[in-house]
């Protein structure tokens, strides 16, 4: 199966006074799986429900290949969706569901079975062919959508947070199976969600969106470690964006003038862990708290700021002694001191 | 409803069912009164004369009469015909409806209610206004010069059917309507996405899952159109007469109760039969439907 490259070129879609999608610009490469991650109300649904053909845009341009699919009917488009809530038939069983996109396509009856089953022995649901949708636990339900937009070897792969509904540890075994599905298919896909660590865990390239822009598309390593602006750090996880006054470079090396950002699990409280490029940060212990493997505290510092630091359990020897009111140094590697270009903290 | 899983709370789950039970006593005792005991009465009255005495005679009176029997055909004409334009026109008016935007949905079901507003005599006579041979539609086609003659379309079958249909179209989009709101718009995109045309849509997913409603509605017209009687008796003109204009005569001009209970026993079986047919067909749909799809 070939898949097929994306191209959204300066996409515009407003309702009312609301700008949903403000002229967006994204290129998919075929076969990549990318995450369009974000909080509600961020643009994602919609530049995916553009990319189905359920929203049109005000203008731009959507390519898939280099066909233009803008004004295309959903319908024509030859794209697999999986839906929020799975959206699947309720009057069909799970083969009827499966089957229903090569009965539109007129594929022969016995050809049609073969491949609806085939498909679903490869979601591992060999078997529950005849049961009904009511029957089915949600994880089964997932794999049933999955079947039913991958069975006509479409060449992109739509999903709208299809994970949201299932409990954590199903949404962990159903993330690796959705990337397995990705590879052995090769197929193009472009995953919603607002889980940052299903976007991190799943994807080859995120594209963090908020208020309808693309703040930034990296790999997941770069988004988490070197993100390029203070929504995305935030977004991503614990970030302590500090102003660089407040903190000391241990090798006295000129300090950036840029904001930075150093993540919650970057601290240590040994600086032997450290290296001698790194940093330190000084200020008063206001809180501490035990999480099992690690150790939360915080620090209030001398400009006013707080300062979050997660000090893994096995390293935190120090830290039952540790009281309010003392005075801690925190220190980070310098690899993990990112200065946010042209944030002022 | 279940409410209590804990046998342990068994005791006050029965009692919360008693309570509910006797909240709905008042509603039973009308249906008791108002409908169980006239049916009974009536069973009681068809097995009698005039003069009170038991008897079987009614029933081979009435059973015998060949009037009887074409009141029956007429009724189930009625009916079928009523339905049959509810259905074909009344199930796009629903789709149409739950499609449109909230706002505009709500305006047109202002529309669609407002004759229901309208006491049903003010409405047949309406009809007949519109409908005689100098009413406005006949007047509009020959002034036109669509037709050299007015068209018959009333006092006969076709004026009662329209009337009825107008009478019965909001009642049966009720139920309809309300099915196919119901339908996750999700679904139809989904159809859509994986290539069903707007067509296929309706036929593989918009009907099948508003079947409920489309029978629901269904009943409601047969349960009024079976006994209806002053559209038959404004618009029909004396030629159509179903059993509720047999069941009148028979009163009014004969004062023959015995045989006016037997038409009325015929009409109670009829609604049975109906109801029969009814379930059975939408248990066999309801088999059918799961395991095929036809596109």
């Amino acid at each position: 199966m070939k898949s097929l490259p994306i191209t959204i070129d300066s996409v515009r879609k407003t309702f009312g006074s609301y700008v949903a999608l403000d002229d967006v610009s994204l290129d998919i490469q075929a076969g990549e799986f990318l995450t369009l991650l974000g909080p509600s109300g961020s643009g994602k649904t919609t530049l995916l429900m553009a990319l189905a053909g359920f929203v049109r845009p005000d203008r731009g341009k959507l390519l898939l290949g280099d066909r233009d699919i803008t004004r295309l009917a959903p319908n024509k488009r030859d794209i697999g969706i999986v839906f929020q809530n799975y959206a699947l038939f309720p009057h069909m069983n799970v083969l009827a569901n499966v089957e229903y996109p090569l009965v539109l396509r007129k594929v022969p009856k016995a050809e049609a079975r073969q491949r609806a089953l085939d498909t679903l022995a490869r979601v591992k649901l060999e078997g529950l062919a005849e049961r009904n949708i009511a029957a089915l636990s949600g994880g089964q339900r997932q794999r049933v959508a999955l079947a039913r937009a991958i069975v006509f070897e479409p060449r992109v792969m739509l999903m709208d947070e299809p994970l949201s509904a299932l409990d954590k540890n199903l949404r962990e075994t159903m993330q690796y199976e959705i990337r397995r599905l990705h590879d052995d298919l090769g197929i193009t896909t472009i995953y919603v969600t607002h889980d940052q660590r299903e976007a991190l865990t799943m994807s080859d390239r995120v594209a963090v969106m908020n208020s309808g822009r693309i703040q930034q598309i990296d790999t997941p390593q770069r988004i988490y470690d070197r993100p390029s602006t203070r929504f995305v750090a935030e977004f991503m996880g614990e970030a302590n964006i500090v102003a660089p006054g407040s903190v000391r470079r241990m090798d006295g090396a000129d300090e950036s003038r840029e904001a930075l950002m150093i993540r919650a699990e970057s601290l240590h409280l040994d600086t032997e862990l450290v290296g001698r490029d790194g940093v330190a940060l000084e200020g008063i212990l206001s809180a501490k708290a035990f999480r099992g493997e690690n150790w939360l505290l915080t620090l209030a510092l001398d400009g006013g700021q707080e300062v979050l630091a997660c000090i893994p359990a096995a390293l935190a020897g120090g830290c039952t002694e540790l009281a309010a009111g003392q005075r801690v140094t925190v220190y980070a590697p310098a690899a993990k001191v990112h200065a946010i270009p042209g944030a002022i903290a | 409803m279940t409410i209590a899983a804990d046998p342990a709370l068994a005791a006050d789950a029965r009692s919360e069912r008693r309570f509910f039970l006797a909240l709905s006593l008042p509603a039973l005792f009308i249906v008791g009164l108002a409908a169980i005991l006239p049916i009974l009465w009536i069973i009681r009255q068809s097995f009698l004369t005039t003069g009170g005495q038991y008897t079987v005679g009614n029933y081979e009176k009435v059973l015998s009469s060949g009037l009887t029997w074409s009141a029956l055909v007429t009724t189930v004409e009625l009916s079928f015909g009523t339905l049959a334009f509810c259905i074909l026109l009344g199930t796009p008016l629903a789709l149409a409806l739950a499609s449109a935007r909230p706002r505009v949905a709500n305006l047109l079901m202002a529309f669609v209610m407002l004759p229901l507003w309208t006491s049903i005599l003010v409405r047949t006579y309406g009809w007949l206004v519109l409908l005689r041979r100098d009413g406005l539609i006949n007047a509009a086609l020959t002034g036109s010069g669509l037709t050299t003659e007015p068209l018959p379309l009333v006092y006969n079958f076709t004026g009662t059917l329209i009337g009825m249909v107008h009478y019965m179209l909001p009642l049966f989009l009720l139920p309809v309507y309300a099915a196919m709101r119901d339908i996750d718009a999700n679904l139809v995109r989904a159809s859509a996405s994986m290539g069903a045309t707007l067509g296929q849509t309706i036929r593989t997913v918009i009907l099948p899952l508003s079947a409920g409603g489309i029978f629901s509605g269904s009943i409601i017209v047969f349960i009024y159109t079976i006994g209806f009687f002053i559209t038959p008796a404004v618009l029909g003109g004396g030629k159509v007469n179903p059993l509720s204009i047999r069941i009148e005569r028979t009163l009014s001009t004969f004062q023959d109760w015995g045989s006016a209970s037997v038409l009325g026993i015929l009409l109670l079986i009829l609604m049975a039969l109906i109801g029969v047919m009814f379930l059975a067909a939408r248990r066999l749909m309801a088999r059918n439907n799961v395991g095929t799809v036809h596109a």
